[in-house]
């Protein structure tokens, strides 16, 4: 994680594919409050236009995605 | 968009006509994913579809008729023609090769799929028709499922934003 952003949940999917990090993500901001932020990681190739999708459909903020060593990682921002 | 707001929620149906290992997937996949979405979705099982709903499942898989398939062995793509497909208990072996594969690349198996449909509130009926047609038992599927006809979908369909038939 950059400096700027502090993750208040971690949450890791990586060897998980297609439906899994954004059905695991979901239950894990359900159960965040509005603001926080959470950190996830995953290997799905399809991560990051998934990703994109379910922020801007669910209102969620996607703050920023980048690349640790071929594991994509989202910080996303629960947005009520 | 509010998460409980479920006055402006967009709706979505799924017929789910097929209960085969592979084609159990599309339907779960865009159902769990859709609710994860704030979607508020029905699934319609009806026909091989309404076996999905077994509390225990025994789903398999065939390359029989299926000119496309084709597994990764080895490195290579390979196809099986149907003579070799419709020698006894190869179903069965390429059921167990398609659960490892599944296994491997990190694919949600069937039985967490629905588990997670439970958990996100999806509606789940069971066509009535194919249960007399069948001789099925209501008593064998998993809790929460509600019985109907093609009524009871047309009523949930006309009020969505999006129907498919798988």
């Amino acid at each position: 994680m950059s400096e700027e952003i502090k993750a208040d949940v971690v949450l890791d999917t990586t060897g998980l594919n297609c439906p899994l990090p954004i059905l695991k993500a979901k239950k894990a901001l359900k159960a965040m409050d509005d603001g926080q932020i959470l950190e996830l990681a995953s290997t799905d190739p399809g991560a990051v236009k998934d990703f994109e999708a379910f922020c801007k459909a669910t209102g969620n903020n996607l703050i920023k995605h980048w690349m640790d060593s071929n594991v994509f990682m989202f910080a996303i921002k629960r947005v009520v | 968009m509010a998460d409980m707001d479920l006055g402006d929620a967009k709706k979505m149906t799924i017929i789910c006509t097929k209960g085969t290992l592979d084609w159990a997937y599309p339907p779960f996949i865009l159902a769990t994913t859709a609710a994860a979405m704030d979607v508020d979705v029905t699934m319609f099982f009806t026909f091989y579809g309404l076996g999905l709903l077994d509390k225990k499942l025994n789903l398999g898989v065939t390359t029989l008729g299926n000119a496309s398939m084709r597994m990764p062995i080895g490195g290579m793509q390979m196809a099986m023609p149907n003579m070799v497909a419709s020698i006894p208990f190869v179903t069965a072996g390429t059921t167990v090769m398609m659960k490892n594969l599944i296994k491997k690349k990190g694919v949600a198996s069937i039985e967490e799929l629905r588990e997670a449909a439970v958990l996100s509130d999806i509606r789940m009926i069971g066509c009535q028709m194919t249960i007399d047609l069948f001789e099925k038992n209501a008593d064998d599927f998993i809790d929460g499922v509600e019985l109907g006809g093609a009524a009871t979908w047309m009523e949930s369909a006309l009020q969505s934003d999006i129907n498919l038939y798988m």
